[in-house]
């Protein structure tokens, strides 16, 4: 995967001053993911002074914000009538002349999905198999990340490029063969059984070898001169230097963990089991012929608007890691 | 890789320089090496164990699966040579999943860049405000396949959705997006480019921005129309990200799944292939077999994919 970028830059001095703008240093500069730099931040009163000034007005406007408010319009209007309507009571659903905001707002969606489904055990199952997961992902990550890059064996290069090749298969294709694994360990129906077959991770591997492979050497050299062995190396000098990209590489796995639906269908019929996507899949083979939206678009405000809130507040983060590749 | 290779020769030539250390140096470097070994093997076990067990042994196994003639919970299989893949080349229903993978891939791919180039356009103009607005059109693609669909369902709903109003208001009954299978696939290929756009935007938008800002320059003093400037200097300049996106993008739409599997659960009209596999094995039927034979040839398109970005990106999309 050679198209993947690695980066030139010094991570020291970028980290050092860096850690609290992101992942800065390992995002491309033409990146549209990176926070403003100093200099399009001075750019900025330029901007608006060029974009409204009378001569641009018209472009401005035709070319610039109509085409982007129609966009957001496209993008955001779905998620606004789904949160709209899952306070909406149901008379207010199943009408030929709907309002946009609702009239006599209600939880009561809420409530009539927690009561079709065991909705504080489905919440808890899916937070603890994202965290478990994607902590033992990102954990498995970083230690085999740095005895890629820094513990010095032979055929080294081989066993990382088994690791790549294992990035290109979906999980998918393996759906039969590890369910027929999980349930002759006994685990249909368990939390273990939804977690174990994803924790080998290929892709925040590739990510932060690519990662530590641009830490200077005399950084680790000194740290080796100082009796630290490599565990102590790892924790004290890599992991501190290295945090954005594994946040980046945290985030990535966190939301792929929680959206992650095909698995966990499979692996579990018991609600009790039932991560969040699985439990609204049942949630809609039970209330989809009967048009009982408000209590569906209850169910997907649930799934939605954790991730949402995370992406807002960490898009970098995330933008980067899942872009990664994109950009040489 | 070049680097790799360098460092072994260099690893080489520092074993041939020390041809005869004595043998405590020799013991304490063996000792060292096997320190280094189990090290590695400590670090990295876990993550290559689980990679073994829960990709490459179910490859191999697959392969094996693809040649029975099985039922899924069945202890007795036989053994059917190439059957079914034969039939997932020839049969009527093999054939319907084949030409849906291709409307869904094909729709999804151009569909998604071209409105994702065209996005990427209006942003790379200098419009404050405008990282709002990249944040907002990427955000769908990082939300639940499964919520998506939820939402997309109650709004594609013929009696209803916020569509069938709109339809109303025209005077126009909505067409009924969940009988009609041509029109199921349309729904799904409109969600699917819906969630994925913002990925192709962002994308285009970094490509863009790499290009050089005195080449355009020297176009618009050469008085090169805009369109003109689109096609002579933009587009070609793109080309790697174009490239890098249909590859990313064939891929990742020849995986969708949550979204079928949520908007049409029996899958009439949008059972492309991953949906296919599931539905063979664990959906209305149980043929293991069958389903492992679509699931080899599903590995076997996406490694060819892969493997003709991999050689082109080394040889001639790269220009910078």
């Amino acid at each position: 995967m050679s198209h993947v970028r690695t980066s030139e830059h010094d991570p020291v001095q970028g980290t050092q001053h860096d850690t609290d703008r992101g992942t800065q240093h390992d995002t491309p500069e033409d990146t549209p993911v990176a926070s403003p730099k100093p200099r399009a931040r001075s750019r900025g009163r330029s901007d608006w002074a060029e974009a409204f000034a009378p001569r641009n007005l018209t472009a401005t406007i035709v070319a610039g914000y109509l085409p982007i408010l129609l966009a957001l319009l496209i993008i955001v209007l779905p998620l606004l009538w789904m949160v709209i309507s899952s306070f909406k009571p149901n008379p207010e659903i199943i009408t030929l002349a709907p309002t946009f905001w609702p009239q006599n707002p209600t939880v009561g969606n809420y409530e009539y999905v927690a009561d079709r489904v065991p909705l504080g055990r489905v919440l808890m199952n899916s937070v603890i198999t994202t965290s478990v997961g994607a902590a033992v992902k990102v954990f498995l990550a970083i230690t085999t990340a740095y005895a890629l890059v820094f513990i010095n064996v032979p055929f080294k290069n081989v066993i990382f490029l088994g690791i790549l090749v294992a990035l290109m298969v979906p999980p998918e294709v393996s759906m039969l063969p590890n369910y027929l694994t999980i349930a002759g360990l006994g685990g249909l129906n368990t939390l273990w059984g939804i977690i174990l077959p994803g924790l080998g991770t290929a892709f925040g591997t590739f990510l932060l070898r690519q990662q530590f492979k641009t830490l200077p050497r005399e950084l680790i050299e000194a740290a080796e001169l100082d009796g630290a062995g490599h565990w102590k190396r790892l924790w004290r000098i890599v992991v501190p230097v290295s945090a954005p990209t594994i946040a980046t590489v945290a985030l990535v796995t966190i939301v792929g963990e929680w959206n992650d639906f095909l698995w966990p269908m499979l692996i579990t019929d018991d609600p009790n089991v039932m991560t969040l996507p699985v439990g609204l899949n049942l949630l809609r083979s039970i209330e989809g012929a009967t048009g009982t939206y408000g209590v569906l678009m209850a169910g997907a405000v649930l799934v939605i608007v954790p991730v949402l809130v995370i992406f807002a507040a960490l898009q970098r983060y995330i933008v980067a890691g899942l872009t990664q590749g994109a950009v040489k | 890789m070049p680097n790799e290779a360098g460092g072994s020769a260099l690893r080489g030539r520092r074993r041939s320089a020390e041809a005869a250390p004595n043998a405590d140096v020799r013991r304490a470097r063996r000792s060292a090496r096997a320190r280094n070994w189990s090290l590695f093997v400590l670090f990295t076990g876990p993550n290559i164990l689980l990679i073994l067990a829960f990709t490459y042994w179910p490859l191999i196994s697959n392969v094996y699966y693809s040649t029975l003639n099985w039922r899924l919970g069945s202890s007795n299989a036989t053994f059917a040579g190439l059957d079914n893949y034969v039939r997932f080349f020839t049969s009527p229903g093999g054939l319907e999943v084949w030409r849906i993978t291709i409307t869904f891939t094909l729709a999804t791919v151009v569909g998604s860049m071209v409105i994702g180039l065209l996005v990427a356009l209006v942003l790379n103009r200098r419009l404050p405000g405008r990282t709002i607005a990249r944040t907002a059109i990427f955000a769908p693609y990082v939300l639940s396949g499964v919520g998506v669909g939820l939402v997309w369902l109650f709004i594609f709903d013929p009696n209803l959705g916020l569509l069938s109003h709109v339809f109303r208001f025209f005077g126009e009954a909505s067409p009924q997006w969940f009988i009609d299978p041509d029109l199921a696939l349309v729904m799904v290929i409109v969600v699917y480019v819906w969630k994925n756009l913002g990925y192709c935007a962002v994308v285009f938008l970094a490509g863009l921005q790499s290009i050089p800002n005195d080449l355009m320059e020297a176009a618009e003093l050469d008085r090169a129309k805009p369109l003109t400037r689109f096609f002579r200097v933009t587009l070609p300049l793109l080309s790697p990200t174009v490239f890098f996106l249909t590859v990313t993008t064939i891929l990742s739409s020849m995986q969708a799944f949550d979204l079928l599997r949520i908007m049409t659960p029996t899958g009439n009209g949008t059972n492309m292939i991953i949906f296919e596999v599931w539905l063979q094995s664990f959906g209305a039927y149980q043929r293991a077999g069958y389903s492992a034979a679509i699931s080899v040839v599903l590995f076997l398109t996406m490694l060819v994919i892969t493997s003709v970005q991999m050689r082109f990106v080394e040889r001639k999309v790269h220009y910078a």
